[in-house]
């Protein structure tokens, strides 16, 4: 085939872009080159357009071992223990094929997990769908969660967090977003750099066959009406073949065989061995004819774009290949040596005795396109004045009763019940709540981690919204007693050559920038997913934030539900009223406008701060942080999951119950302390000039407000419960 | 007392059946498939996961493995074998316990905490257990327990139910079924009770940080019927 600058479009090249390839090279390159430079310099692996601004994010700290850079990033627990850890989108193939596409999302994230030594602990997702009405929704949830749930079950990591939620702003593009942690000595990690010359390159795992060629140039792009047509860029996953080569990886890593080692995620072949040569700043040699291919007569083009699942590239110390072999002989697992490092630092491909790539390796990494996109600032809404007449007629129980059952806060039961979250025998807080926290096997210390998103905040202002979310993570932490350590972060926006979409991106991470500065809670890893967006309609921006953090001891770790009777119920963090943005405000009132809560990183670092203090101290029952739906509907949770009941007596404040109850302040979180150990909170909150309201006592078993209004909490945990099963069911 | 736990390739819960057996006393072994011998065990575990991905059939190719004709052989000659998820529907494969085990009636994994009531004492299993009841977990995808009148009859005949799904009070009843399966059935002896098969994992509730600890009942009479 003739490469010209058509056919370089048609690879999702831009016309400058084939011309900086040709002086480059200086000549024409060859078709499977072309494919190379794209798969390269595509969206997904270059990073083109987001490389300037992430370079602005906090990526170094006390205990980060690795940041952003390598296949997860690393982080330090103490006793010579590490967790590796990312989050990963998988929006684009979900959305064409929603079980392959969220199955191979979540192995691809355990491969960049184990592919450093560690193994997977956990999973957590955070799931996206359009409006419940839309006519496509049903299906693509329960296509995801049959996929998320089919590959790590099989591969037996619990899954034990997520997030999912609902908007019609999905409606065309549904965000699937698989987070994993892993468990690592700090003196066994693994990292991608080759070094050394004339050392094996070995190809181990599943054969390649065509699926998924050119995924990750699918999942640089926008969505059209012919988007049915890319299905066959989805890959196809096997998770029983994952599951071998995790205990394969593992057991060959145990020894010391392994120089460099890599998976073949995104572009293959093609960026895991740019990528081990790059970091070594050296060059590779392959020879195709070698590559166990599942289909007969593969072009060398195709064998270097595929994305079938399941493989893994490794640099070998010399005279360890039959060891190796015997390893994954005895996993059933292919192994070939396909090629060698070299010190031409040019990537240089062999097929049928002829050379059909020969490239620098720093023509297709630092010479890749950066761009300054043009970006537009949102400027912050005005606050909407809420009128009295608008809210008078509203009853809180009937409010609070539609917000529980609201989809984007009812219970997620239905769904994570079909996610083993309890495999492997560590886990110690399912999901439902504010964390999942697993116990690091056989010792006394246990990792929280929690995954979240705020789109609407975000959208209103993206600035305050990339704050809050990593605040938001900070909170769910801290809510389960652990100390945050950092976080990995999944960046979901619509196209970046759209002004408004690349202005909400900039200053999202601007504020995820910020808020994890200031809270000492850096950003180890992440991905970047732009185009989300069907024709001209994008996303709101959703970045999500992945959190994790440390229990020193296991047995202090903290749940939600309210757990005994007479128990004080308080309120730390001060309340404003804030209604705009919030779900009161958007689904009550049907008030779309207005600025998102503030946030206040002072509050937010001093309030976690003193709180982690006093769970320390054993002074804290349970604790539950306030987000959507406000006070009320956190208490309410709080009482469904502990079985109890609340009376409540409202603050005397200036606003009124319905902005008391239902504002989304941030900041906050309810706590139940014992009433012989309330002098001693009062004592540390004031000391530490954190604001806190008694908000009253735990009951049997109703929700009593200022002794007028009530319900019992089996009515509350109706509605929290019946929406989603109802919904799934029909 | 020795324990020995089988390894299939996608078996994913036989560490955790080690953690557990060793907890309550065993000295267990692990052991690869594709061994034939199997080490001098007072108990053999056949743990959950996914042998062979459960492509083809849950539990079929594992059934043919090396390691199960051993295992055969010893459950014939009046060895204790335990089969847990996975382990269960490798166990109905071989036919060392009667029925099959189908797709969850609502076609769903599913994974929760359920009461089992123990249907039958006389047996090395459940003999001196004091609870009539037992708050497990269940994971799985088949575990719709199905078998035919003609089996059932027998079955019920030779007392080979071992443990039913039921309520917290022992009510075994539709509503408390989570698979579908004929009965209730959760597990199931073969005729001479040295074989024991179910659904439900004791080993995921062996502490009270865990989901419970009702496992810790289960393997703690076990090894003391086993001495």
């Amino acid at each position: 085939m003739i490469v010209n600058e058509q056919v370089a479009v048609d690879h999702g090249l831009k016309k400058d872009e084939y011309a900086k390839i040709c002086e480059l090279l200086k000549r024409t390159p060859n078709i499977t080159e072309l494919g190379i430079f794209s798969a390269m310099w595509n969206e997904h692996c270059s990073y083109k357009s987001s490389r300037l601004h992430l370079k602005k994010l906090p990526t170094k700290g006390k205990k980060v071992i690795q940041g952003p850079g390598e296949n997860a990033g690393v982080i330090d627990i103490e006793d010579n223990d590490a967790i590796v850890f990312k989050i990963e989108s998988h929006n684009h193939p979900s959305f064409i094929e929603p079980y392959q596409g969220a199955a191979t999302g979540v192995g691809g994230i355990m491969r960049d997990v184990f592919t450093m030594g560690a193994r997977p602990i956990a999973n957590l997702n955070s799931i996206h769908f359009g409006s419940p009405q839309h006519k496509k929704t049903k299906n693509l949830l329960r296509g995801v969660v049959h996929g998320i749930g089919g590959y790590g079950n099989c591969m037996g990591v619990p899954t034990i967090a997520g997030q999912t939620s609902f908007d019609s702003s999905y409606n065309g593009n549904i965000l699937v977003n698989a987070m994993t942690l892993g468990l690592v000595k700090k003196d066994k990690i693994f990292y991608s750099k080759a070094a050394g010359l004339n050392k094996p390159v070995i190809y181990v795992g599943s054969k390649t066959g065509r699926d998924g060629i050119h995924g990750a140039s699918m999942a640089s792009a926008s969505f059209d009406e012919k988007i049915e047509e890319k299905k066959p860029t989805v890959q196809v996953g096997d998770p029983f073949t994952e599951k071998l080569l995790l205990e394969a990886c593992l057991e060959l890593m145990a020894g010391d065989s392994i120089i460099a080692i890599q998976d073949m995620g995104a572009a293959g072949l093609t960026s895991s061995s740019i990528e081990m040569a790059s970091k070594g700043n050296l060059g590779i040699e392959i020879n195709l004819n070698k590559v166990p291919c599942r289909e007969a007569k593969m072009t060398p083009y195709e064998i270097m774009l595929s994305e079938s699942q399941e493989r893994m590239l490794i640099v070998l110390e010399n005279g360890k290949e039959e060891h190796a072999k015997k390893i994954f002989d005895k996993w059933n697992l292919d192994f070939a040596i396909i090629g060698k490092t070299t010190k031409s630092k040019k990537i240089e491909l062999y097929f049928d005795e002829e050379k059909v790539a020969d490239i620098p390796v720093n023509n297709l990494v630092e010479n890749s396109p950066m761009y300054d996109r043009k970006w537009k600032k949102t400027k912050l809404p005005k606050k909407n004045k809420i009128k009295k007449e608008d809210i008078k007629h509203l009853k809180i129980i009937d409010v609070l009763k539609k917000i529980l059952a609201n989809p984007n806060v009812c219970s997620k039961e239905r769904i994570w019940q079909q996610y083993d979250h309890t495999v492997m025998g560590d886990t110690i807080q399912k999901p439902g709540g504010d964390a999942g926290v697993v116990r690091v096997h056989g010792t006394e210390k246990a990792i929280a981690a929690s995954v979240d998103s705020s789109a609407v905040y975000c959208w209103a202002h993206p600035l305050t919204g990339g704050k809050q979310v990593v605040c938001e993570s900070f909170r769910n932490l801290i809510s389960v007693g652990a100390k945050p350590i950092a976080i990995t972060n999944c960046l979901n926006f619509g196209s970046p050559e759209n002004e408004e979409s690349m202005g909400e991106f900039v200053e999202c991470v601007q504020g995820i920038g910020e808020a994890s500065d200031y809270l000492k809670f850096p950003v180890v890893s992440g991905n970047v997913s732009f185009y989300n967006q069907t024709k001209d309609e994008g996303i709101k921006p959703t970045p999500a934030i992945g959190g994790v953090g440390l229990i020193k001891d296991y047995k202090n770790m903290i749940t939600m539900e309210f757990k005994e009777i007479d128990n004080l119920v308080i309120v730390i963090g001060k309340t404003e009223g804030h209604i705009d943005q919030s779900l009161f405000a958007r689904t009550i009132l049907d008030e779309k406008n207005g600025p998102p809560p503030e946030v206040n990183l002072f509050n937010e670092k001093n309030n976690g701060e003193t709180l982690l203090k006093m769970i320390d101290n054993n002074l804290i029952k349970s604790v539950h942080d306030v987000s959507l739906g406000g006070i009320i509907t956190a208490v309410a949770k709080m009482c469904i999951k502990g079985k109890k009941g609340i009376n409540i007596k409202k603050p005397k404040y200036l606003i009124n119950e319905l902005e008391y109850f239902f504002a989304e302040d941030q900041g906050r979180y309810i706590l139940e302390i014992n009433k012989k150990d309330f002098r001693k909170v009062a004592d540390i909150l004031n000391k530490n000039a954190v604001h806190f309201d008694e908000l009253g006592k735990i009951t049997e078993n109703e929700l009593y407000i200022d002794e007028k209004t009530k319900v019992t909490i089996d009515e509350l945990a109706t509605s929290h419960k019946s929406w989603l099963t109802n919904y799934m069911s029909k | 007392m020795k324990s020995t736990v089988i390894t299939f390739p996608g078996s994913n819960c036989d560490r955790d059946m080690d953690v557990a057996l060793k907890k309550f006393g065993f000295k267990n072994k692990m052991v690869w498939h594709a061994d034939a011998e199997l080490p001098k065990s007072d108990l053999v575990v056949l743990p959950g996961g996914f042998s062979y991905g459960d492509y083809l059939r849950c539990g079929s190719m594992a059934s043919k493995s090396k390691i199960m004709q051993s295992v055969i052989n010893f459950a014939s000659s009046g060895g204790m074998v335990l089969g847990i998820c996975n382990g269960f529907q490798i166990l109905v494969e071989t036919g060392l316990v009667p029925g099959v085990l189908l797709r969850n009636k609502y076609l769903e994994f599913i994974c929760k905490n359920v009461f089992v009531k123990i249907s039958d004492k006389k047996n090395k299993y459940f003999k001196n257990i004091e609870n009539e009841v037992l708050e497990f977990h269940i994971a799985h995808n088949e575990g719709n327990y199905f078998c035919t009148n003609d089996q059932l009859k027998v079955i019920e005949d030779n007392n080979q139910i071992a443990i039913n799904y039921c309520d917290r009070n022992g009510k075994i009843e539709d509503q408390f079924n989570p698979n579908g399966s004929i009965k209730n059935i959760a597990g199931i002896f073969n005729k001479e009770k040295n074989v024991l098969g179910m659904m439900p994992h004791p080993e995921r509730m062996i502490d009270t940080s865990l989901s419970g600890e009702d496992g810790s009942l289960f393997f703690k009479n076990l090894i003391n019927n086993l001495k």
